[in-house]
């Protein structure tokens, strides 16, 4: 049990804790929850409903970051999702449809992009690069141009919901990383994306079969930001394809490397990601209340940044050990 | 005078003369930004409108959010001998040189929307509304609608640093100081956004005690108010009575709120510029008026008493 | 005559490890002095005091008669040592000449004299009788040459004593050759230079006295001449090592089945088309020189390059697009780049050891924890692997264990045919005699081996059939008594120059 203990006091534990606390002095009513309307209700629940597309996000980037690649095209990805759901129920059709048919053009966008990486081998970042760019022009083509707004009830249940008084956003979250922990760690998925993700040389020689692996977490990528990209577009019940997941990628790429996992590929932690998502939103959310002037924004986040990649460098640990 | 001299000012007298001979069968120009967003589209589709209804022969180009095409396409319009350029300059610096090249032949610019470093004598006239007036024309419906009573206003603020939020807060927070009952109590960046402004007014919620303590709500731009009034129901709130909305754009979402009671006031950016820059045109070329340098739109304020059904419905047919 | 270098009573501490106790060593001019030890056996250490990169806890480092106390390489290069390495520490995208000069350029008030550069090194360079163009980049030669360009820069800048550290690791037979003729050059110039390696036949060749030390303690220094490579063996291991050909054993295994065939396999610009069957429990040998299409042909045996032409059959027949097919055909491949092709560094000894048996049951039949420390522990047992735990990141290991743990990775999957491709390279000596005693084992097992090596003692010992490369064809296959390292060389070096 001790050593349980031990376990859950990690770096990103100690930041979020702080942050947490640093939001709390800023603002006394941080910490306080209530029930209203049937649901949760306080800052604490906004941090994790506003920090579930970034986890979202952060789960499929930590897989793809492991196999030493990156997946720049995430926010894109959710542009596109939410223009195809949108778009579909204002179409007729109805949300059974609408969901898997946005889910389907993410599948669709991380195929393309793991055919890139993994067949015709080209470099992750360019190779993403391409549906970044191209990604919201595709988007607006589906919207026309418009923020396509939608009344549909069960679509935005999905953004805007609660069930069993936590957010529906929240319950999604969840269950995508308790699911895909699982897979990662249950099967051998986990180890084979961290072969090939320290030598994928060697991974080859080892039988592994690397291809299908990239293809797998690029695919799973585009996935998960079309989640994301459908919880965002029900949240404010409208596809806004110039503005949705906007910069996220970035936000995701920061979470995975908050969580501890090396832009060098290998060893992953997909819940130490999402913990850093939640840091990361807990940032925000706490900038929000705390009445700060809104100039000051980035540069409260870019020092709250530094201090946490500070904490667990290399140099940081040692001093730790020493202690 | 050598041969291709005489040849061009051959030319360019036939084209005059044409454009005298038929004065509103005028060939314009307009090199549009691109369609980033619902305003801009509409500004496209009104700006068409508005030539068709004086048999004005408009080239639309679409600059896809880049300067080098604008210059492109200002070239093209000028080897094509048109009467007239509109353009909405995507950024403000580096057209001295092709605004020196319409000049040289003799092609009246006019600029749509936001304005340019360089030399006004550049361009004929520029229309454009006022940012700091829009800011201001919320303020006073605020003030005018809550009266004598205390009042605590939050703010949405557009992306940090951009001219509009720049403005559009002065405007509006300049006018509110007069007020001794108002209190702007906070402030915060919803990036122009939806599911930002969402984002931001949930926060203001929660740390003005459920919310209870807010009066009212200013946005820089309606799409984040649209965020907002989500924001405001999410939380128990009847968002246009137990608080006051006011934002700026008059886009059709916030029309729609507006006739569910959810949204008081929105102050119109006018997606017609094009309409008082074809005015001033027609005015200069019939008998040389010289218009002001900058023509300001009409900043309109749009009530629940303002049919807001029905600009729903007009609006969306404009292509917001 | 007096000694150049001294070391005293040199002693180092690294926490509570002594890595080097009380080492005496002398240097002479115009002597080559090879440093011998196993892993660990503090050469390294020793070399670091001698050239400054360490400061020692004990002793002193004497030059010219006089107590030096360098604070670091370039202090002790000022004074006159130089150090090469095994991976050359130059630029290779800069010109040779800029590389020779780097820091020290020919000039004039900040402007570089190009010329003088380009005559000055073209003048270095001869003396070592190399003859190349100065001004191309150095990343376009082979690492011989950029090796000699790192000697000639070291003699350069220091000139009285020059530490090769392992110089010939990635070198073939006719660089070595080239690298020895620059070192006995710079002997007759006066220079002591001390010769790091593994290869013990390079110490015979080269060398004039040999420093042996074992476990951070001198054993001994003695004139070469004197000893006999079991001499040499036995100081370094402290026991005897045997190569012991035993063909009465490698003859009667030939009886087995064949288990594999491959029948006129090649691959244009890799490999010509050959022939070769293996059969149950014997070790097919493969000599040849670097860049003769050993390794090439092993690749296309375990289909990392897809061949062009032939068949290959193991009990069926079989398409190899990539190594997945094979291993699922029962074959394993350990590669000669352990770092760039075998190891996961990162990764921990359990799982480098249990990665090829998972990959083999797939992305869902996963092997639990506890089977996972059962199969590393029981072949990490069985092949004598020394790590503290099997948690460790497998980089932390020495050479010689990580090789074990690639061999462990293959024996876990149960293979028919297990093919080695420079299995003792960049080892050390004792790890280099488990490793054969292992191949020797596992032919008894009934596997089939295919190893590919450069050591010929080790060829000879072990194999029950050789097959020669050269120039990218098989040219010959030596069987029983044919089976001697005098046979494979003729066959190496038959008709060379002859070939079109």
């Amino acid at each position: 049990m001790k050593l349980r203990v031990q376990r859950l006091i990690t770096p990103q534990s100690i930041a979020l804790v702080a942050v947490l606390v640093f939001n709390w002095v800023l603002f006394p009513g941080f910490f306080s929850v209530e029930w209203k309307d049937g649901r949760l209700f306080g800052s604490l629940i906004d941090v994790l409903n506003r920090g579930a597309p970034v986890a979202i996000l952060a789960i499929g980037m930590t897989a793809v970051i492991a196999t030493k690649g990156v997946d720049l095209s995430v926010g894109a990805v959710m542009a596109i999702a939410g223009a195809v759901a949108a778009t579909s129920v204002e179409g007729g059709l109805s949300v059974w449809a609408a969901v898997p048919l946005a889910l389907v053009a993410g599948l669709a966008c991380g195929l393309w992009n793991g055919v890139l990486v993994a067949v015709l081998d080209i470099q992750p970042i360019i190779a993403t690069l391409v549906i970044m760019v191209a990604g919201r022009g595709i988007a607006q083509l589906i919207t026309q141009g418009f923020i396509v707004t939608f009344t549909d009830p069960a679509l935005i249940y999905i953004g805007t919901g609660s069930f069993a008084g936590l957010p529906m956003t929240v319950l999604i979250a969840a269950a995508l990383l308790i699911v895909t922990t699982l897979l990662v760690r249950r099967t051998a998925l986990g180890l084979l994306i961290e072969a090939v993700g320290v030598n994928r040389s060697a991974a080859r020689f080892a039988g592994i079969s690397a291809l299908s692996l990239l293809l797998l977490v690029y695919v799973f990528s585009g996935f998960c930001a079309a989640i994301a990209g459908v919880i965002v577009a029900a949240d404010i019940h409208g596809a806004d394809a110039n503005n949705a997941g906007l910069w996220l990628e970035l936000d995701a790429i920061l979470a995975v490397v908050i969580g501890g996992t090396s832009l060098l590929g290998g060893r992953f932690s997909i819940p130490m990601s999402v913990l850093g998502a939640l840091i990361i939103q807990a940032m925000n959310t706490g900038i929000l209340v705390s009445g700060f002037p809104p100039e000051f924004n980035l540069i409260v986040k870019a020092g709250i940044i530094i201090a946490i990649l500070i904490l667990q460098s290399p140099v940081a640990s040692r001093l730790f050990k020493r202690a | 005078m050598n041969i291709l001299k005489k040849l061009a000012l051959g030319a360019g007298m036939a084209a005059l003369l044409a454009t005298t001979a038929m004065a509103d069968g005028m060939v314009v120009g307009f090199s549009q930004i691109g369609s980033e967003s619902g305003w801009r589209a509409a500004e496209t589709s009104v700006t068409k409108q508005e030539a068709e209804k004086r048999g004005i022969d408009l080239k639309f180009a679409d600059a896809q959010q880049k300067q080098e095409n604008q210059i492109k396409a200002i070239r093209g319009f000028i080897a094509q001998g048109v009467d007239a350029i509109l353009v909405a300059p995507v950024v403000a610096t580096g057209w001295d040189e092709v605004l020196g090249e319409a000049k040289d032949a003799k092609i009246p610019v006019i600029l749509l929307d936001r304005g340019i470093d360089g030399s006004p004598d550049l361009y004929l006239t520029s229309v454009a509304s006022d940012q700091v007036h829009e800011g201001a024309v919320a303020a006073g419906w605020l003030v005018q609608a809550v009266g004598d009573k205390p009042c605590n206003v939050v703010e949405l603020e557009g992306t940090v640093g951009s001219s509009p939020a720049i403005n559009r807060k002065k405007g509006f927070d300049d006018e509110i100081a007069k007020h001794a009952n108002f209190k702007i109590t906070r402030s915060q960046t919803g990036d122009f956004t939806r599911s930002k402004g969402k984002e931001v007014m949930e926060g203001f919620i929660k740390a003005e005690d459920g919310g209870k303590s807010i009066c009212a709500v200013y946005a820089h731009s309606d799409d984040m108010m649209v965020g907002a009034i989500q924001a405001m129901k999410d939380a128990g709130l009847k968002p246009g009575t137990d608080i006051l909305t006011v934002s700026i754009d008059a886009v059709p979402d916030l029309f729609t709120a507006m006739a569910a009671g959810e949204a008081n006031a929105t102050v119109e950016l006018t997606p017609n510029m094009a309409g008082p820059a074809f005015e001033a045109l027609a005015a200069f070329k019939k008998d040389g008026t010289l218009p002001a340098k900058a023509i300001i739109t009409e900043s309109k304020l749009y009530t629940q008493k303002d049919d807001p059904a029905g600009e729903a419905s007009r609006r969306k047919s404009l292509g917001y | 005559m007096e000694p150049v270098l001294q070391g005293r009573g040199l002693g180092k501490v690294f926490g509570a490890h002594q890595a080097l106790q009380g080492v005496e060593i002398d240097l002479f001019p115009g002597e080559v002095h090879a440093l011998l030890g196993e892993n660990g056996a503090g050469k390294s250490t020793l070399i670091k005091i001698l050239t400054g990169a360490y400061q020692p806890d004990a002793g002193t480092v004497v030059l010219e008669g006089a107590e030096v106390a360098f604070r670091d390489p370039l202090q002790a290069q000022a004074a006159g040592i130089g150090t090469v390495y095994q991976e050359v520490n130059l630029v290779p995208n800069l010109s040779v000449a800029e590389n020779l000069y780097l820091g020290h350029q020919p000039g004039r008030w900040g402007f570089l004299n190009k010329r003088a550069m380009h005559d000055g090194a073209r003048e270095v360079l001869a003396t070592y009788g190399l003859e190349i163009d100065v001004r191309a980049e150095l990343g376009s030669f082979s690492v011989a040459v950029q090796q000699i360009v790192a000697i000639a820069r070291a003699v350069k800048l220091s000139g009285k004593v020059l530490v090769l550290d392992e110089p010939t690791a990635s070198l073939d037979r006719a660089e070595v050759e080239r690298l020895f003729d620059v070192v006995r050059r710079l002997k007759d110039r006066g220079l002591a230079v001390v010769f790091i390696t593994h290869f013990l036949d390079q110490v015979f060749a080269i060398a004039d006295r040999v420093t042996v030390l074992r476990n951070g303690k001198l054993v001994s220094t003695q004139a070469i001449s004197g000893l006999s490579r079991t001499d040499v063996v036995r100081m370094m291991l402290g026991k005897d090592v045997v190569f012991a050909h035993a063909p009465a054993m490698t003859e009667a295994a030939e009886a087995g089945p064949a288990l594999a065939t491959f029948a006129g396999v090649g691959k244009k610009g890799s490999v010509q088309p050959f022939d070769l069957t293996l059969h149950q429990g014997e070790v097919v040998g493969v000599a040849g020189l670097l860049g003769s299409g050993r390794t090439e042909m092993a690749r296309l045996m375990f289909g990392v390059d897809s061949a062009d032409t032939g068949s290959i059959s193991m009990g069926q027949p079989l398409t190899l697009r990539s190594p997945r097919q094979a291993v699922a055909a029962g074959m394993g491949f350990c590669p000669e780049d352990r770092k760039v092709d075998g190891i996961f560094g990162e990764l921990s000894v359990r799982e480098n050891i249990v990665i090829a048996l998972q990959a083999k049951l797939g992305w869902f039949k996963a092997l639990s924890r506890d089977e996972q420390d059962d199969i590393a522990g029981r072949f990490a047992e069985a092949l004598d692997i020394r790590a503290a735990n099997h948690d460790m990141p497998v980089r932390l290991l020495s050479g010689g264990n990580q090789q074990k743990v690639i061999l462990a990775r293959w024996l876990a999957i149960d293979p028919k045919l297990l093919i080695l491709d420079e299995p003792t390279r960049g080892i050390d000596v004792g790890a280099h005699a488990e490793i054969v005693r292992t191949i020797n084992s596992l032919r008894e097992d009934g596997l089939a081996l295919l190893v590919i090596s450069s050591e010929l003692d080790e060829v000879v010992a072990y194999s029950s059939r050789v097959v020669v490369m050269r120039d990218r064809a098989m040219v010959a296959e030596l069987k029983g008594a044919e089976i001697s390292p005098q046979v494979i060389v003729q066959a190496i070096a038959a008709q060379e120059g002859a070939a079109p």
